[in-house]
């Protein structure tokens, strides 16, 4: 440990490295130089930028993620301000006369006609176009993954509820801009997205058809419609994002971020990387690594040919009709729901498109909203968490995450049934039929067998710490049995396995007193404690300091211990190295 | 094992420039009873670049030279945007449109060699030493929180705001009725839906044309098994028998609206295979039907019909309808059988409308009833 | 002609050449053969060619005489042929659904069974027991005199009668029960005006008075430019719309950079000892 230790010494030994970046008391009048005091006069940021430069991040790269999202975000703001030069978002009438043929002396929207314009007679519109679209699908691919990391991390514990649910508004202001974007061209696909969309708000009950009438201006498709939507995709969707975004950054910075436990990472501390220079570098190269991709996937991958699909026309639709992924679930779950409609004492109840259309996206959010809420209720938990868990350390939480996805899995499936069908030649209504059922299955068994997975995951690390891993090698001893040598983990190894909190159950109070009366409040407090018994009851802990003697205690007893000294399953000092092993029986084999 | 090892062994600390290396040990977790103690930050270990000045180097010059040939793409990129055309008779390769091709390869490379030279930078040249920053909890002192709340009670004190409760209720009552002008406002976005939605173009005598030429249809015409993509004569300029042209009378915005109501197929088939409802036995001509071409679940606008199963089918959404069984819903999510359009044959012979759609076209929605 | 012209130094442009010569050829060939086949009283040697093989090759589902097997019970017999015409015959036949591999299904497309002249023989005799169809003329399928305005129109015929089963890049699409509606990429001009005119399969009827053989001519010229079109934007991802496109994207771009992340996260080499 001694290195480390000496490290500040060495560091501060070397000569200053920049002027900026070595004075942290801008403004005084030694260091800084002339530009630093100039500014800290008038913005006084000195007291800020001290503690934010060398600020620390921890590298691991699922933290990375949320990254791919922030910088997709400001592709889509930069290559998104080149459409907008070219863009007319109108729904005038114009007969088509540039230069792609197949369309020339066609009647067709002003937008669609720009958006044609853009693709083919502006030099690199093409690429910004597919590299805009390119970066939407990244933009609400990264932020679902980021999503997940931090649900199946535990990274949304307090303090960070808030910021889980900042980044849910991201999330759905995310779709709602990328459905606007995707509309805004008014080619045949985006004009049949929309009257899907007019279709789903008419299904509101009372109200759906004003609300249609409202929003288009009158009957769809109208005249007004793509101005209004420009008007929400380029301004205030936009706008409320990067405030958002803003404050999901600030919230990071503020609670500073969560890390993995290991050897001297605990709740109290962040171990990792300062900001300046290491992940300036990492994430200012992770940004162009990005922006890079985007570009190689617009050169290489059409995205939306809007040329072929022709302007809109209530009359002709397409094979394959079909939203972008992020709204695939939605339309797979229009696919596969039953025909219910109810009609009763005059008005009609379209169960089959409110449900799946208006109300399956609300219950998702409901759900993710309240989750780290409902998960705090049951665990009783209501202190500071800044490690992580690894997912096979919350079984149940990471079942029920796992349970979910396969919900989103088979209605994804279920939106693209027509493509599946004819790419692996099976019928539309078997794939209907199987997801209408799997939608409700395969998330009940995602559940038990993500549940049972993990606990066994959760043995295995036990059996690691008591007993070592196996080393494959086969002993006999002198009395002819024959056993397999386990050899001990390191101590960081050991300490990283075992770096998470015991698990308890919250426990019921008395039931009755002693009279034989309930206890007052107790139903919602069993319900309460059932639930917190279901969460955490089945988990396999870690062992305890007397098991992890016993069971060296055990391997001792066999005579086959290693001859160093120590006789736990872990070394307890010095032996970093891999060579330094004792190997241990550890009574596993027999 | 002692104790400000397991606390972050604060001996290791390398604490930004001005940080002071305090701890907040009310945040650890960790109880008494955990099995093995942290042993603390791994020893650093240096990295190749670190020991080898040759390899240093080598590292140097690798990132630099991405570094160049970014520069150099870029370059390129501006070569190619004034070389190659974007439109559909520029160059192209191997069938791939050169623009799109070269700028996007040398745009793409060249902002992944930067980002990769960046990361390389990161990785093997700057210092890799881990620090550690303490944390400290989010929340505020209780002497601060107390504080907060104090200052917040003398102001609300102050202001008067609990105990003038005329003023306070007018106000409030004044600025909840500055709602209504906000909701208000809005209701010119659209004009109210009236029964816009329950009624078509389509009324007795208007000719069955062919979508795109307009071209109106004898019965003799359709074959057996043959499926015509309709409109009303009215969205076309129709040539009446004295010679007279009428023009079309719906354009624009008009045109779009009411063709997405008002759209058909005609369908033939054998009379035998159909089943048509006691009240609809004449709505059919020799076996050729009409029906609404918008689909009854979300709208879009169905054609794909099978010839010998007279199913139709929606791509949107895979509701299937049986064409000779009045539209009947067969599979899939939607929930009413597609409208069908009443023929009948005008005194020249071509099929016309005998009157409008009996139901909404389209999307349910709750005033349908 | 500027649509052709502006292409002539295109490096595909001699294959292109070739091929359409090729098929020039054969629908020259074919020119002569439907004008002797529908002299059916006439060309009497070239009907009964056709009988022996049709006796041979398709009697057993379809009737010594062409009359059709008809049972309500099985589906292993083949309808009437009776008035279907050589267009008919010439589409099923040249395309190899027929002779049908498997009954009870979709009848797939597969290399021919028969040559082009047998083709032109079935064709002669099925057209002999009842007006139907012909074959088009070579003129009726010649799309190489086609204008921008020819395939501006044939692409509002397409998008508004084909692309509902074929899709908008005419790369096929689902259908009901595990029936599909094929890619037109690589079927040939004749076929696909014969397909328009007898109505294959599941596939509706487009009769010649509904959609002209000059507006049929028009759909044919504009598929044939969505054939030839240069990929503006790179790869079309099989052309089957935002699917793929999502997928390309989740695995494509997500994975690259996610394996970019994982990189920048890890440790790196590491030297295993001290610096000097």
């Amino acid at each position: 440990m001694s290195t480390t230790a000496a490290e500040p010494t060495s560091r501060s030994g070397e000569p200053p490295q920049t002027g900026a970046g070595g004075s942290t008391r801008a403004g005084a009048t030694t260091r800084g130089g002339g530009a630093v005091a100039w500014l800290d006069d008038r913005l006084g940021l000195g007291g800020a930028m001290k503690k934010q430069i060398r600020k620390v991040f921890p590298d691991h790269w699922s933290f990375m993620l949320g990254e791919i999202a922030l910088w997709s975000f400001v592709i889509l703001l930069l290559t998104g301000v080149f459409l907008t030069l070219w863009f007319k978002p109108s729904m005038n009438e114009v007969t088509y006369l540039g230069s792609y043929p197949n369309l020339r002396g066609v009647t067709m929207s002003e937008a669609y006609s720009s958006t044609l314009h853009l693709s083919f007679d502006v030099r690199g519109g093409l690429l910004m176009r597919q590299m805009h679209h390119w970066a939407a699908n990244l933009f609400l691919a990264s932020m679902t993954i980021h999503m997940l990391r931090v649900f199946f991390t535990g990274a949304f514990r307090k303090p960070r509820e808030l910021n889980w649910i900042v980044g849910l508004a991201l999330l759905q202001l995310g779709i709602v801009e990328g459905f606007a974007g995707y509309s805004l061209p008014d080619d045949l696909l985006s004009g049949v997205g929309l009257r899907i969309a007019s279709g789903l708000m008419l299904s509101i009950p009372v109200v759906g058809s004003y609300i249609s009438f409202f929003v288009f201006g009158g009957q769809f498709p109208g005249d007004i419609f793509i101005s209004r939507l420009y008007t929400v995709h380029v301004l205030l969707v936009p706008g409320i994002l990067l405030g958002l975004v803003a404050a999901h950054m600030l919230l990071l910075v503020y609670h500073k971020h969560t890390q993995w436990p290991g050897p001297g990472r605990t709740n109290n501390n962040v171990v990792g990387y300062p900001l300046m220079p290491v992940y300036m570098a990492k994430a200012g190269g992770f940004f162009f690594i990005v922006f890079g991709v985007t570009g190689l996937m617009s050169a290489l991958m059409q995205i939306n040919p809007i040329w072929m699909y022709g302007p809109y026309d209530p009359s002709k639709v397409s094979a394959g009709s079909q939203p972008d992924w992020y709204m695939g679930w939605l339309d797979g779950g229009l696919r596969i729901m039953p025909n219910w409609e109810i009609h009763a004492w005059g008005f009609t109840l379209s169960l089959n498109v409110f449900v799946p259309g208006v109300l399956l996206m609300g219950l998702l959010f409901t759900v993710l909203g309240a989750y780290p809420f409902v998960e705090r209720w049951i665990t009783g938990d209501n202190r500071e968490h800044h490690l992580l868990e690894r997912p096979r350390n919350q079984p149940t939480r990471t079942a029920f995450g796992v349970s979910g996805m396969a919900a989103y899995a088979m209605l994804w499936i279920a939106g693209g049934n027509d493509i599946i069908a004819t790419t692996f030649h099976m019928s539309i209504e078997a794939i209907i039929w199987a997801m209408r059922i799997a939608v409700i299955v395969v998330p009940v068994l995602a559940f038990i067998v993500t549940r049972r997975w993990c606990i066994s995951l959760q043995r295995h690390d036990r059996e690691l710490v008591l007993h070592g891993y196996e080393t494959g090698v086969i002993v006999r001893s002198p009395t002819g049995a024959y056993s397999e040598i386990h050899a001990p983990l390191t101590t960081e190894r050991a300490f990283t396995l075992t770096a998470h909190e015991r698990q308890t159950p919250l426990e019921l109070a008395a039931a009755e007193d002693e009279n034989g009366v309930p206890a007052p409040g107790r139903s919602k407090q069993g319900v309460r404690a059932r639930l917190s018994q279901f969460w955490y009851g089945d988990s396999v802990e870690k062992p305890t300091v007397e098991e992890l003697d016993e069971a060296a205690h055990h391997s001792h007893a066999n005579g086959l211990a290693g001859s160093n000294g120590h006789h736990l399953g872990i070394e307890t000092s010095g032996h970093v190295g891999g060579e330094d092993y004792s190997l241990q029986n550890s009574g596993k084999g027999r | 094992m002692n104790d400000d090892r397991r606390d972050g062994a604060p001996d290791q600390v390398v604490a930004p420039t001005g940080t002071e290396a305090t701890h907040d040990d009310s945040l650890l977790l960790a109880g008494h009873d955990e099995p093995i103690a942290d042993p603390g930050i791994a020893e650093h270990e240096y990295r190749p670049t670190d020991v080898d000045p040759a390899l240093e180097r080598r590292a140097e010059r690798q990132i630099a030279g991405m570094f160049a040939l970014a520069g150099v793409l870029a370059l390129a990129f501006c070569v190619a945007y004034f070389s190659f055309s974007p439109a559909p008779d520029g160059q192209s390769l191997q069938g791939y449109g050169l623009s799109n091709l070269t700028l996007g390869l040398t745009l793409g490379l060249s902002l992944l060699l930067i980002g990769i030279g960046a990361i390389q930078w990161a990785k093997k040249l700057m210092t890799d030493h881990e620090i550690v920053e303490f944390r400290h909890t989010g929340a505020s002192t209780q002497a601060d929180r107390d504080e907060a709340v104090a200052a917040f009670t003398v102001g609300a004190a102050e202001s008067g705001f609990g105990r003038r409760t005329l003023v306070r209720n007018t106000m409030l009552g004044s600025m909840a009725m500055l709602g209504l002008p906000a909701i208000v406002l809005l209701r010119d976005l659209g004009p109210l839906p009236g029964d816009a939605l329950e009624h078509t173009v389509w009324r007795k005598g208007v000719r069955v044309v062919n979508d795109v030429s307009g071209v109106p249809i004898k019965p003799s015409e359709v074959q057996l098994g043959q499926l015509i993509n309709a409109e009303p004569s009215l969205f076309f300029e129709e040539r009446n028998a004295d010679g007279s042209v009428t023009p079309a009378q719906y354009e624009g915005t008009e045109l779009q609206v009411e063709k997405l109501k008002a759209a058909v197929i005609v369908v033939r088939m054998q009379p035998d295979d159909i089943t048509a409802a006691p009240e609809r036995k004449d709505w059919g001509v020799e076996g050729i039907l009409c029906y609404s071409k918008i689909c009854t679940h979300v709208g879009c606008p169905i054609s794909l019909w099978e010839q010998q199963t007279h199913q139709l089918l929606c791509p949107c959404h895979q509701s299937t309808f049986d064409l000779a069984n009045n539209g009947k819903v067969l599979f899939g999510p939607a929930a009413r059988p597609m409208p069908q359009l009443h023929l009948g044959v005008d005194s020249e012979g071509y099929l016309i409308a005998m009157s409008d759609f009996e139901e909404p076209v389209g999307p349910s929605f709750w005033e349908r009833g | 002609m500027k649509f052709l012209s502006t292409r002539r130094r295109h490096p595909l442009a001699g294959l292109l050449v070739v091929l359409l010569g090729l098929v020039l050829a054969g629908t020259l060939y074919s020119a002569f053969r439907p004008a002797a086949a529908s002299d059916t009283t006439s060309d009497t040697a070239l009907v009964a060619a056709g009988r022996q093989l049709f006796v041979v090759g398709c009697a057993t589902c379809h009737g010594l005489n062409g009359e059709g097997v008809l049972t309500k019970s099985s589906t292993n017999y083949g309808p009437s042929l009776i008035g279907v015409g050589a267009a008919s015959v010439d589409f099923q036949v040249g395309t190899g659904r027929m002779p049908l591999a498997q009954p009870d299904r979709q009848a797939l497309p597969k290399e021919p069974s028969y040559t082009e002249e047998e083709i032109s023989q079935l064709a002669a005799y099925v057209a002999s027991l009842g007006p139907g169809p012909a074959v088009p003329s070579a003129a009726e399928t010649d799309v190489s005199g086609a204008t921008t305005q020819d395939i501006v129109n044939g692409g509002d015929f397409f998008k508004t009668n084909c692309t509902a089963c074929h899709n908008y890049a005419a790369a096929g699409g689902a259908l009901p029960y595990g029936g599909y509606a094929p890619s037109l990429m690589g079927t040939s001009a004749r076929h696909i005006i014969e397909a328009m005119v007898t109505g294959p399969g599941q596939m509706p009827v487009f009769d010649d008075a509904v959609i002209t053989p000059d507006e049929k001519r028009n759909i044919v010229a504009y598929i044939t430019s969505l054939k030839n079109q240069t990929r503006y934007g790179g790869s079309d991802l099989g052309s089957k719309g935002p699917v793929t496109e999502g997928l390309w994207g989740w695995l494509g771009g997500i994975g690259a950079l996610v394996g970019a992340a994982v990189w920048i996260g890890n440790q790196g080499v590491r030297a295993g000892k001290k610096r000097t």
